[in-house]
């Protein structure tokens, strides 16, 4: 067996006991790297001298026991949007494609302080902005399932790298669905935290008010592992939030007796694929076998998250992006005609198509004679939105349904329609408005050997709920791994 | 398509965005926009006249501490980014005449 069909705790377990060294892990993930990025493209950057001396140096941490976390040891990818000192960050964008940062995010470095070994950067929808991993800069990811497939997006490089083998675990991030809904693509798990749970400092900024660091991993276990490690309080987010609890871990039991879960019809109706609704609604009843309380109810207003996401997410993006401007890094124009010129020449060269459109609209959202109709009226609808799921929080302790509508399109379908591929967020888009923490986890594949994704929906702060479920219904399925896993 | 956008929206929200687009872009832009709000005019089924605007789902309130450089001295990584660099500085076309 392959030290890379491991999960991410097992193989800590192993370098733990001696049995594997950190260097070994390393290597064995660069070696299914070198064999599989051909196919399947999940990586813009990957260091390997630098992955090599640094598993060394923790090899030699865990004997000395500086390091003794369950993860010390453990190869690590991290999507391209969060900033590693020394290592190319690109945002899958031409206009930081040259952007080495000088500090890391707070998130990778509590990873590092943990032990863990940076492989490299995965690749991601040009800065976040997309379902499929497409408007990358830097080539499309293929689904390690069926590479005519996308991983979906925007952390599509982090699922699919952790899909193929390629690293034992992942951090992705998620603005409406970015870890979810690729996870549910690639047939893997991911949470999307509580919303300031997780420090955004240094994580490259698309829509503020909705970014999440999350992790990605093999199942239930590593992802609450991986989440006791990432998730601090830090002075330099400032909406950061200081929980009253840090451990989740404590959660993974198999117990679900008397939980109490809400299914929303809401979540059912047209667009839902009857074999995703089939799996999802199987997966239901696995929970209400082991004695959960399974009802359906009216959570309301679904159709109405996606508009406002759009408002508020392109809003805040047009103003987190107004910084790239050619003048202390990233990319400049070769020629132009003084300095406002400059900017918008390399803007306009730098940026892709996507990221231009949305730019656009969130300056149009913000314009005078604009903002109260669009931008105010989408903040209104979110806290109607948030209403919602307080009443739903009432009755239940987690909602379930789809983390996606589909399972993953082919190639090339997506990004001709915007409204289109927009809709195939609709489940996961409104728990960012929200805040709430939302996991997706595999619960079946479709006819065309395709995953299918479970998601499960707490209240915030309320993580524990959520992994416990999962943990719970992880517990009646094999874990399936995916074809280009060997 | 419910929207119209003129051509002097495009050109203002591309002076405001700091995008040069090419004619073709422009039209483009036009069409996605004009879409878009079409799509984002659903929000008006919602009677929200009552509902103040929530920016954040948490109450944030700023957060004072003194004034400490924690970080060190980063000049020299800083200015390895630099598109165009003249020893210690950044290299920017003139921005007065």
């Amino acid at each position: 067996m392959s030290l890379m069909s491991l999960t991410a705790v097992e193989l800590g377990k192993k370098i733990k006991a001696k049995e594997v060294s950190a260097v070994e892990a390393a290597q064995a993930a660069l070696d299914a790297i070198e064999k599989k990025e051909a196919t399947v493209n999940s990586f813009v950057t990957v260091d390997k001298e630098k992955a090599l001396s640094r598993a060394r140096e923790v090899q030699a941490g865990i004997e000395s026991g500086i390091y003794t976390n369950p993860l010390a040891g453990v190869p690590v990818a991290i999507k391209d949007n969060m900033c590693t000192d020394g290592m190319l960050t690109t945002c899958s964008s031409k206009i930081l494609g040259n952007f080495v940062p000088n500090y890391t995010s707070e998130a990778v470095l509590n990873l590092v302080k943990a032990g863990a070994v940076i492989l490299g950067k995965t690749n991601m929808d040009e800065f976040a902005m997309g379902s499929t991993t497409e408007t990358s800069a830097f080539g499309a990811t293929k689904n390690p399932w069926n590479p005519e497939h996308v991983p979906g997006g925007s952390s599509g490089g982090s699922c699919a790298a952790v899909a193929a083998e390629e690293c034992s675990y992942a951090l992705g991030s998620d603005t409406g669905g970015s870890i979810r809904q690729p996870s549910s693509f690639c047939g893997v798990t991911g949470i999307k935290p509580t919303y300031g749970s997780v420090s955004r400092y240094g994580l490259i900024a698309y829509g503020s008010s909705l970014d999440q660091i999350g992790p990605v991993a093999k199942d239930v276990t590593d992802c609450a592992t991986i989440l006791e490690v990432i998730a601090s309080y830090d002075k330099k987010d400032s909406t950061s939030v200081e929980r009253k609890e840090y451990d989740f871990t404590s959660a993974l039991q198999d117990d679900v007796k008397g939980l109490k879960i809400g299914i929303p019809k809401d979540y059912f109706g047209e667009g839902l694929d009857t074999e995703v609704k089939d799996a999802v609604l199987a997966a239901a009843k696995e929970l209400e076998k082991k004695g959960a309380v399974v009802e359906e109810f009216d959570l309301s207003l679904v159709e109405y998250a996606i508009p406002a996401y759009y408002v508020i997410a392109c809003a805040e993006a047009s103003s987190n992006l107004a910084r790239f401007d050619g003048v202390k890094y990233g990319y400049r124009t070769e020629d132009f005609n003084g300095l406002h010129n400059m900017y918008k020449k390399t803007r306009s060269e730098g940026f892709g198509t996507e990221v231009k459109r949305r730019i656009m609209l969130g300056s149009f959202v913000l314009s005078s004679g604009y903002y109260d109709a669009y931008y105010l009226k989408a903040l209104r609808t979110k806290a109607l939105i948030k209403q919602a799921f307080d009443k739903a929080f009432e009755k239940y302790d987690v909602i379930l349904g789809p983390a996606a509508p589909t399972t993953a399109p082919r190639i090339g379908e997506s990004l001709s329609d915007p409204i289109k591929m927009y809709l195939g967020d609709i489940y996961t888009i409104s728990v960012n408005l929200a805040g709430l923490p939302g996991i997706s986890l595999p619960c079946g594949l479709d006819a065309k050997g395709l995953p299918i994704g479970l998601q499960l929906i707490g209240n915030c702060f309320e993580e524990k709920k959520i992994i416990r479920a999962a943990y719970a219904f992880e517990q009646t399925r094999e874990f399936v791994h995916s074809p280009l896993s060997e | 398509m419910a929207n119209i956008i003129s051509d002097e929206t495009i050109e203002y929200v591309g002076i405001l965005a700091k995008l040069e687009l090419s004619a073709e872009e422009k039209e483009r832009a036009k069409k996605d926009i004009g879409e878009m709000l079409d799509y984002i005019d659903k929000l008006n089924e919602l009677d929200t006249s009552a509902v103040e605007p929530m920016s954040h789902v948490f109450p944030y309130h700023n957060v004072f501490r003194e004034d400490v450089v924690v970080n060190g001295d980063g000049r020299d990584k800083s200015l390895a980014n630099a598109p165009e660099r003249k020893e210690d500085s950044f290299v920017v076309p003139r921005t007065i005449s």
